[in-house]
């Protein structure tokens, strides 16, 4: 077990350092972190003064290599945007990140299991019908184009209906400007982006659920269960439906980690200042140490989360033996 | 593999009863079981349909495709049935014309990371060792480097034209169905008639095209089949956040993006090109399914 991490972190590692160095020469090829020194200021020593500061006349291997030595020191450097240190920029995003991950993937399985239960033991109901294709529709629509019309629908036609005032449902930020914690105004930020979240999620692992949750209560120790007399309800949660979870667990930890590069979208309509619109800002303007350390960030968390689909499939499963 | 073998639905048996058993090939039965599939032919004609009005727009389309401001947006309407956009165009001739593009960029893209992915697959897999190597750890490469990186330094090259945008989409879609391939050519190639097409001197990229690949058609179309739908998502996504086709140029995407400057007014013009996209995909996702029963009637999904 122990070596089976080992070897999957130690493995990782040249594939981060690759792609960082990619992504480096890539964005500091293609854009040009100086716009804003060439077109504003007037003072020509001011570029040059700004090219110094950076090191930006050095080798680009000689800036990677800079960069490396900064990070594993925990030092991820100074944006080129803001002139501010890059490490306080991210941890203050991640926060409303992983606030929407944890929202997200929360709301997500509760209404996945609750229909993948439901549909797999009313299997070909009307209800089954309707539930399938809701999840079809939900896979095939793009999730910002959902987030739209759910800002227009609750945001705009519902209050012109019933003439409310404020809409009861808000979609910008996460909270209103004098209210912080949990309360009940953090609730009504939340609902919208968290929806649009994990609309998708809820269609794909719904459908997963069902299918699996089907292979399982045809299996033959259901069959034994119900016939030495163990209720219907007992034998659909406490034998069919935790074995049915063990392949969908390997599934959501896969995809929470891709989901910490995936809000981007999310928090871009809503508002949300997290790590999707401090990559999107910094990549515009040729940010390149911001948006390495969302790189590394984002990698760190999809490297872990897969790990941990990897063992948790192990440990819920014995069948499987991690080698 | 073309033996022609006994269909196995016992209905068509009694009908032909005291006649011969009809034999027929994998390829008339694969087509009998998706042409039967019902779904996968609403999904079908949907896409033909889509496909004539969006490409035979200039004939179909009940305007012209051109914009008028002296025409006022306005709401949908007996005259306009999708409306009117903010300068004055029929929407739904917007909405044709951007189906051009989208169709293209979706039909494209499937087409090239298909290829791209399978051919990766397949030489990972047949010839192992240090190239199924350095080839896997490419992919995990691909598949870690965030794409938005990559669309945007691509795009700022290669400029924002359908073009760049097929190839950028292609590079960061090939990755799942070369794992695919691989997976399945490190089985079959372990078979007997493998071995066989090896021992009389078979080339390896003639036995990789003409033994080995023509077993994986069923996992290669499903998988091209859903790259559409994936493709057309993300061009509307990139769109969306500014890195797709641009004006005069259009696509549903680029409508949406258009549209959601205007959401409290005229939130028709977000609701039909969202339908369009929806429409297609579901469509795409109707034809896959459709394939993969067709290919294999016992696999459970």
């Amino acid at each position: 077990m122990l070596t089976f991490i080992a070897r999957r972190i130690l493995y990782s590692i040249p594939v981060l350092l690759v792609s960082s160095f990619l992504v480096f020469v890539g964005v500091t090829k293609t854009f040009d972190p100086l716009q804003k020194f060439r077109i504003g200021i007037k003072d020509p020593n001011a570029l040059q003064r700004a090219i110094d500061r950076l090191g930006l006349d050095k080798p680009v291997y000689e800036q990677y290599w800079k960069w490396l030595k900064g990070v594993l020191q925990g030092d991820f450097g100074v944006s080129y945007r803001t002139s501010g240190e890059v490490w306080p920029m991210i941890t203050r995003s991640l926060g409303f990140t992983v606030q929407m991950i944890f929202w997200g993937i929360l709301v997500a399985l509760l209404f996945a299991i609750g229909i993948g239960i439901f549909s797999a033991i009313r299997q070909y109901s009307a209800a089954d019908y309707a539930l399938t294709g809701l999840s079809y529709i939900g896979v095939a629509m793009p999730a910002f184009w959902f987030g739209l019309i759910l800002i227009q629908v609750f945001g705009v036609w519902l209050k012109q209906r019933l003439g409310w005032e404020r809409s009861p449902l808000f979609f910008v930020g996460l909270h209103s400007t004098d209210s912080k914690g949990l309360n009940l105004d953090y609730a009504r930020h939340l609902v919208l982006p968290v929806l649009t979240l994990s609309v998708q999620l809820i269609a794909q692992w719904s459908r997963f659920l069902r299918s699996s949750m089907l292979e399982v209560m045809s299996s033959d120790f259901i069959r034994t269960a119900r016939a030495k007399g163990v209720p219907r309800r007992r034998v659909v949660f406490r034998h069919a439906f935790r074995n049915a979870l063990i392949p969908l667990t390997t599934d959501v930890a896969t995809q929470s980690g891709l989901l910490f590069g995936g809000l981007v979208i999310t928090e871009q309509i809503f508002s949300i200042p997290g790590m999707g619109r401090l990559f999107l800002d910094s990549l515009a303007q040729g940010d390149v140490y911001v948006v390495l350390a969302y790189l590394m960030v984002t990698g760190v968390f999809v490297i872990i989360f897969n790990l941990v689909a990897d063992l948790a499939y192990g440990l819920l499963d014995p069948r499987v033996r991690l080698s | 593999m073309n033996m022609p073998i006994l269909n196995e639905e016992h209905a068509d048996l009694e009908l032909v009863q005291g006649a011969e058993p009809v034999a027929r090939t994998q390829w008339q039965l694969f087509r009998r079981r998706f042409f039967r599939h019902k779904l996968a032919m609403l999904g079908l004609v949907t896409l033909i349909a889509m496909f004539v009005v969006c490409f035979g727009a200039r004939w179909v389309a009940p305007y012209k495709n051109v914009t008028d401001l002296l025409v006022e947006p306005s709401g949908p309407s007996w005259k306009h049935w999708f409306g009117v956009d903010l300068l004055g165009k029929d929407f739904l001739t917007a909405n044709l014309y951007a189906g051009q593009i989208s169709l293209k960029i979706g039909l494209f893209t499937a087409l090239i990371s298909t290829a791209l992915g399978t051919i990766t697959g397949a030489v990972a897999g047949y010839f192992g060792n240090w190239v199924d190597q350095i080839l896997m750890r490419v992919t995990d490469l691909f598949l870690l480097l965030p794409s938005l990186v990559i669309l945007a330094i691509a795009l700022r090259k290669f400029g924002k034209s359908e073009f760049g945008i097929i190839l950028v989409l292609s590079g960061l879609g090939w990755m799942g169905i070369a794992r695919i391939v691989r997976g399945q050519v490190l089985s079959i190639k372990e078979k007997e008639f493998v071995e066989a097409a090896r021992a009389i001197g078979g080339s390896p990229s003639r036995i990789i095209v003409r033994h080995i690949l023509p077993n994986l058609v069923g996992p290669i179309m499903v998988n091209a089949s859903l790259a559409v739908a994936g493709a057309i998502i993300a061009e509307s996504t990139l769109s969306f956040l500014g890195f797709g086709v641009q004006a005069p140029k259009s696509s549903w995407g680029k409508l949406l993006s258009d549209g959601k400057e205007s959401i409290a007014t005229k939130a028709y013009l977000i609701y039909f090109p969202g339908l369009f996209i929806i429409a297609i995909t579901l469509a795409v996702n109707f034809v896959g399914d459709g394939l993969r029963d067709a290919f294999d009637p016992q696999a459970k999904h």
